[in-house]
């Protein structure tokens, strides 16, 4: 065959960046279509810079996405140091080995218009930063980008992305024709020569490709029957919002979580529901809390901060018993923290945030596919508990894109209608089942029910009232609900198997990368193997049983906790990742935790290393020798 | 025109007249002599005088002592949070617009902690008629100072005197856009508190009352010692509160045109003599739970699922 040879993988990881606003991320796009059509198993994270318009040609300003595509159909995380990244100047590639998510041996492809340009500081640092990459191991390919687009169009930032798909495609052994297909649909709603245009440069790129490079890599793909989509973890709650069959969605714009509002706001009204931006996070579920006790089903949509601003509201949900839905997309924290990254340090707020005992449900997706299937879940409980359902999802799951089946829209239940039938005047707003706490709702407007609802402690006929025995009721009955819910709950299920030297404990958007270090350290002969706890409250019944199966238990998780190394820290001050605090407490075993906040997901690699120096009694995890020891014989 | 009476009124034409047991539940806890129970009869006659399903209304309010109104009113009532009733009641109105609100609050409740809802609530204009009872002092926590405190006036956070002039809530409405209805009165005052009640009972839109009412414990001498030595000045109009002829000895009549927003916003300002009566009222603002379900569609089942097929088919790649 003529033309350059190929190379068949398993896989690989590609970045796309560039300046802010010079569409990196559109050509992800169209790259990613290429893939998934093809077959391809994906897993996409934008990369986002934290301002609008950040200065151009500046580490600050790279903007763009990653890629992992797989022979797989199926991949469950970002990967590990990327392979191949595409730039169109150097400050956007530098920026990326400043986060440490490229290979030491990255295969650069990148603008050469830097190299002879009009500004000599860009000169500089043009052959600067390529010097680096090349002292790294890096294979350089300068393509003249800027200078191609430019020979079919007037304004380079008006097509480059497009070239730069095309070289891709030929990167990747991809058709043409596919190509041609996704950016006409991409830009199906602009002008017929903006079309056209934009796939005359693809194919500029491609051609380029073709004729320029020495190798290209084929990661072959088997097209499937099921029907997938890629949407990321914000539309996917969105969506999977409509399909439950929630009706009003008040919310207060707060990164990462206003998208999942953005894409819901586009299609609600057309399927009965509201979205209402409300004046603060405050008002914004309360306005939630509202509808919900009139009988709709409501969720409020938030980040870290806003979860700290409904607390208040949280609070009056579970006094009156009034169903509500929060979802929590995590950022950094605390205070404003790192709005656009990662973090799963809400976790214990989320649980114990609320001032007094205010007993809740907490479930956590752990995949992308598990976003738009959770509020169906959390709306069920809700509903039938008469509780506060809080779903932490993350800025991992809300940006990453994946692939998974297409949901059958035909298995939606129908939205039930409110039932208004009268009742009977001695009808109790709180008739508790002593057992499971579990009690039926009266919807205003329901003749008979008349009655206050009220945030001061009440009994079952919902009078406030202030003496110990029915304050001591109230408090039982709304906590058995939590015991009866648990008692419906099955263990998790362990990946791997069953006992071993090692378990790693996981929750949310880690699972995929904790799952393939695990599989991979598997292969090698370890014996470790992970669970991911999908209820975090009520915790699901079998863990310490579960736990003990393993020599050591240890979470992974990012949010902080304090090194062993650290100067002053002890085992008695140490401060746990909050996964780890929890089970502690629930198990008194003598957890440890791998818990630290990057601010991006982890990485497979990082955790196998992990596995590996645990497993290695290397310094730096001081577990007990003894293996795993009940907390209370420690002490 | 059809106004959240009118929907009620056709809704419960069969049924025989109410009468005011219907909305009576158990015997209010307020203070003697408090004018909270004044306001509670004034909103049990409305209710009867439009003959409304007692199951059909919902009265939400916040903390302190006026928002315990709901244990006392047999609607349907949510005893919230400090300051968040308005929240409360827009979501409500938002998702069940057939249900007419009431919402009670008093001055800090409205004013201060729940200051940004008060006027986004007016920015919404929900269809809501909301009453403020505003007696110028915090009383179920014990005498703190309020937003409407007299300047000077000495409070247990105040000892040495209040150190600021009091807010006028009603020019604070009055340049808040979307305001339709502004009025003030007083309980001392049992006609015109009536008769106001029923005006903001039969708004379309947010109904701003603001009433004036003494604590007998903890502010006593406030508003002339109940009304006894406040100036005061009854706005008159055709299609305003009634003034009667024995409410004259308290102060004088003045002809005010409520529905010129630049004379409401001159009256508005004033605070001696306090006005009382209807300052502002426009019936034509439209309310934010019309525009919404304006734009809203409700499909059946089957045309539900057809389009979040059409929605999964965007996002699907292969």
């Amino acid at each position: 065959m003529s033309g350059p040879r190929l190379i068949r993988l398993p896989e690989h990881i590609v970045e796309i960046v560039s300046d802010a606003g010079e569409g990196a991320q559109k050509a992800a796009i169209a790259f990613a279509q290429l893939c998934a059509k093809a077959g391809n198993g994906l897993w996409t994270v934008e990369i986002i810079p934290s301002e609008i318009q950040p200065p151009p040609h500046t580490t600050g300003s790279a903007s763009g996405n990653r890629i992992r595509l797989a022979e797989r159909s199926r991949v469950t995380n970002a990967g590990n140091r990327a392979n191949v990244v595409l730039a169109f100047n150097e400050m956007a590639l530098l920026s990326r080995l400043q986060a440490g998510t490229l290979a030491d041996d990255v295969l650069v492809l990148i603008d050469d218009q830097w190299a002879t340009h009009d500004v000599e500081k860009y000169r500089h640092s043009y052959r600067e930063v390529l010097d680096g990459f090349r002292m790294r191991g890096s294979t350089i390919l300068e393509i003249p980008m800027e200078k191609e687009t430019l020979r079919r169009v007037e304004d380079a930032q008006r097509g480059k992305n497009m070239f730069a798909v095309g070289l891709l495609c030929a990167l990747y052994n991809k058709d043409m024709d596919v190509l041609d297909d996704v950016i006409r649909g991409i830009f199906k709603n602009k002008a017929q020569d903006v079309v056209e245009l934009a796939v005359r440069l693809a194919d500029a790129g491609y051609q380029y490709g073709m004729k320029h490079f020495e190798g290209r890599f084929e990661i072959e793909a088997v097209p499937t029957d099921v029907p997938k989509v890629a949407m990321n973890g914000n539309t996917a709650l969105a969506l999977g919002a409509v399909a439950a069959g929630f009706e009003l969605c008040s919310m207060y714009p707060i990164t990462p979580a206003t998208s999942a509002s953005h894409a819901l706001s586009e299609v609600f009204e057309d399927f009965g529901g509201f979205v209402h931006q409300a004046e603060d996070e405050i008002a914004a579920i309360g306005v939630a809390l509202g509808a919900s006790y009139a009988g709709k089903t409501a969720l409020t949509i938030t980040s870290g901060p806003g979860m700290a601003l409904k607390t208040e509201f949280q609070g009056l949900a579970v006094m009156t018993e009034t169903p509500l839905v929060i979802v929590d997309v995590q950022r950094g924290g605390p205070s404003t923290g790192l709005p656009t990254k990662i973090e799963q340090a809400d976790l214990l707020h989320a649980l114990y945030g609320a001032p007094g005992d205010a007993p809740k449900v907490v479930v956590a997706p752990s995949t992308i596919e598990e976003c738009y299937y959770i509020l169906t879940l959390a709306r069920k409980i809700a509903e039938e508990f008469r509780m506060l359902v809080i779903v932490l999802s993350d800025a991992n799951l809300a940006t990453g894109q994946q692939l998974f089946d297409r949901p059958d829209v035909s298995l939606t239940p129908r939205r039930p209608p409110l039932d208004l039938g009268p009742v009977s005047a001695d009808t109790l707003p709180y008739d508790w089942d002593p057992t499971t706490g579990l009690s039926h709702r009266l919807i205003p407007g329901q003749p008979g029910g008349m009655g206050v609802t009220t945030s001061l402690n009440h009994d079952r006929d919902g009078k406030a009232c202030y003496d110990s025995e029915r304050n001591q009721r109230g408090h039982a009955m709304r906590s058995r609900k939590l015991a009866a819910l648990q008692q419906s709950l099955n263990p998790p299920s362990v990946h791997g198997a069953p006992e071993g030297d090692l378990l790693l404990v996981g929750w949310g958007s880690t699972r995929g990368a904790i799952e393939e270090a695990v599989d991979t350290a598997r292969d090698e002969g370890l014996a470790v193997s992970s669970v991911n706890i999908q209820f975090l409250s009520p915790l699901p019944p079998g863990l310490r049983e579960i736990f003990s199966r393993f020599r050591r238990v240890v979470t992974v998780e990012l949010n902080y906790s304090d090194d062993w190394d650290d100067a002053l820290i002890t085992k008695e001050n140490r401060r746990y990742g909050q996964l780890a605090w929890l089970l502690r407490a629930a198990t008194l075993l003598d957890i440890d935790c791998f818990a630290k906040v990057p601010g991006r997901p982890y990485m497979p690699v990082e955790i196998y290393d992990e596995i590996k120096r645990i497993l290695g009694d290397q310094p730096g995890i001081k577990t007990s020798a003894q293996g795993l020891t009940a907390t209370e014989e420690v002490m | 025109m059809s106004s959240i009476a009118d929907l009620c009124v056709l809704e419960s034409c069969a049924d025989e007249a109410h009468t005011l047991d219907d909305y009576e539940s158990e015997l209010p806890r307020w203070c003697k002599g408090c004018g909270d129970h004044g306001v509670l009869v004034g909103l049990q006659r409305v209710l009867r005088k439009n003959n409304v399903d007692p199951e059909n209304v919902v009265s939400v309010s916040g903390i302190g002592c006026s928002s315990r109104l709901p244990h006392y009113l047999k609607t349907y009532g949510f005893h919230g949070i400090h300051g968040r009733a308005l929240p409360i009641a827009t979501g409500v109105r938002l998702s069940r617009p057939e249900l007419p609100v009431i919402v009670i609050m008093g001055d800090g409740d409205c004013f201060s902690i729940g200051g940004n809802h008060w006027l986004h609530a007016i920015r919404y204009n929900i269809n809501a008629v909301v009453l403020v009872l505003d007696n110028e002092v915090y009383a179920l926590t014990k005498m703190q100072v309020s937003p409407t405190t007299p300047d000077g006036w000495k409070t247990n956070t105040t000892p040495r005197g209040n150190y600021l002039h009091p807010m006028n809530p009603l020019s604070a409405v009055m340049g808040m856009t979307n305001i339709s209805f502004v009025a003030q009165t007083a309980t001392w005052l049992p006609n015109h508190l009536d008769a106001t009640i029923e005006k903001a009972w039969d708004h379309r839109g947010l109904s701003f009352v603001r009433i004036l009412q003494r604590c007998p414990v903890f502010m006593p001498k406030a508003f002339g010692e109940g009304g006894l030595h406040f100036p005061v000045v009854f706005l008159e109009h055709e299609d305003g509160v009634p003034v009667h002829p024995s409410l004259l000895n308290r102060g004088p009549a003045q002809a005010h045109n409520h529905h010129d927003i630049n004379e409401a916003q001159r009256v508005a300002v004033t605070v001696d003599p306090a006005p009382m009566g209807l300052v502002y009222h426009d019936p034509n603002v439209p309310t934010y739970e019309e525009i919404r379900w304006s734009r809203q569609e409700q499909p059946d089942h089957r045309t539900f699922l057809e389009r979040l097929d059409d929605v999964m088919d965007r996002y699907t790649v292969s």
